[in-house]
């Protein structure tokens, strides 16, 4: 099991802010792909992921990454904080 | 070394006193404050969402950067969420250094930082709507002088 958060418009797409799922995707792009194909709110969200940003366990991270030993991982826009 | 995310107002002038307060050590104290503005007219409210756990993570791996760095003898970070009204404080920085320049540099690394590297994601409501303020390409060069 691995827990998925979505923060900003992601979250709004999407329709929630965290989900519990089971999955093989061994990289990040892999469980994306399993995202896509859920629902027409995932592949809208996930449509573009040059637009989006990963962090695995609360670090910023690379879609090319692996999942091994990930327990969140967090889908998100770029950040404007400031 | 004081770092705060906080959904409540904080005073700008109060916390960069307390600050500066009985210091001797120290030449040079640069502080900056971020506040809701109406750029375009008709702005209600900044609504800033933030990713509880990350947010403190990364601001104190930034922090931590810009204190060996500049030799920093001490900095503040504040940084609000939830709904702000325009006008309101919405994030301060404070750094304490021998120089001046060290203390000045040391604020603007922690802002461009901040700005694109902390997880805060900003919300315009407006009177026609609501959008997401979108990062620029200038948020992300302004990394690459550091």
């Amino acid at each position: 099991m691995i827990e998925i958060v979505y923060f900003a418009w992601v979250r709004e797409r999407i329709g929630l802010p965290r989900e519990r799922i089971e999955t093989k995707a061994a990289t990040v792009a892999e469980l994306v792909e399993e995202l896509r194909a859920r629902e027409e709110r995932y592949a809208a969200a996930f449509a573009d992921v040059s637009a989006l940003r990963v962090a695995l366990d609360q670090e910023l991270s690379e879609f090319d990454a692996a999942l091994s030993g990930v327990r969140e991982v967090a889908f998100f826009p770029p950040m404007t904080g400031g | 070394m004081k770092i705060s995310v906080q959904e409540g107002p904080f005073d700008a002038g109060a916390e960069l006193d307390a600050f500066s307060h009985g210091r001797q050590e120290v030449g040079a104290v640069v502080s900056f404050t971020g506040i809701v503005r109406d750029r375009e007219g008709g702005l209600i409210a900044m609504e800033i969402e933030h990713y509880p756990g990350m947010t403190e993570k990364a601001i104190g791996e930034i922090a931590e950067q810009a204190r060996a760095r500049w030799n920093l003898a001490d900095l503040v970070v504040i940084h609000r969420f939830g709904s702000l009204p325009v006008g309101q404080p919405i994030m301060m920085v404070a750094t304490a250094a021998l120089h001046r320049r060290a203390a000045f540099e040391a604020a603007e690394y922690l802002m461009d930082y901040l700005k694109s590297r902390a997880p805060f994601w900003k919300k315009e409501v407006t009177q026609s709507g609501a959008h997401w303020v979108e990062a620029t390409p200038e948020d992300e060069d302004a990394l690459s002088r550091w």
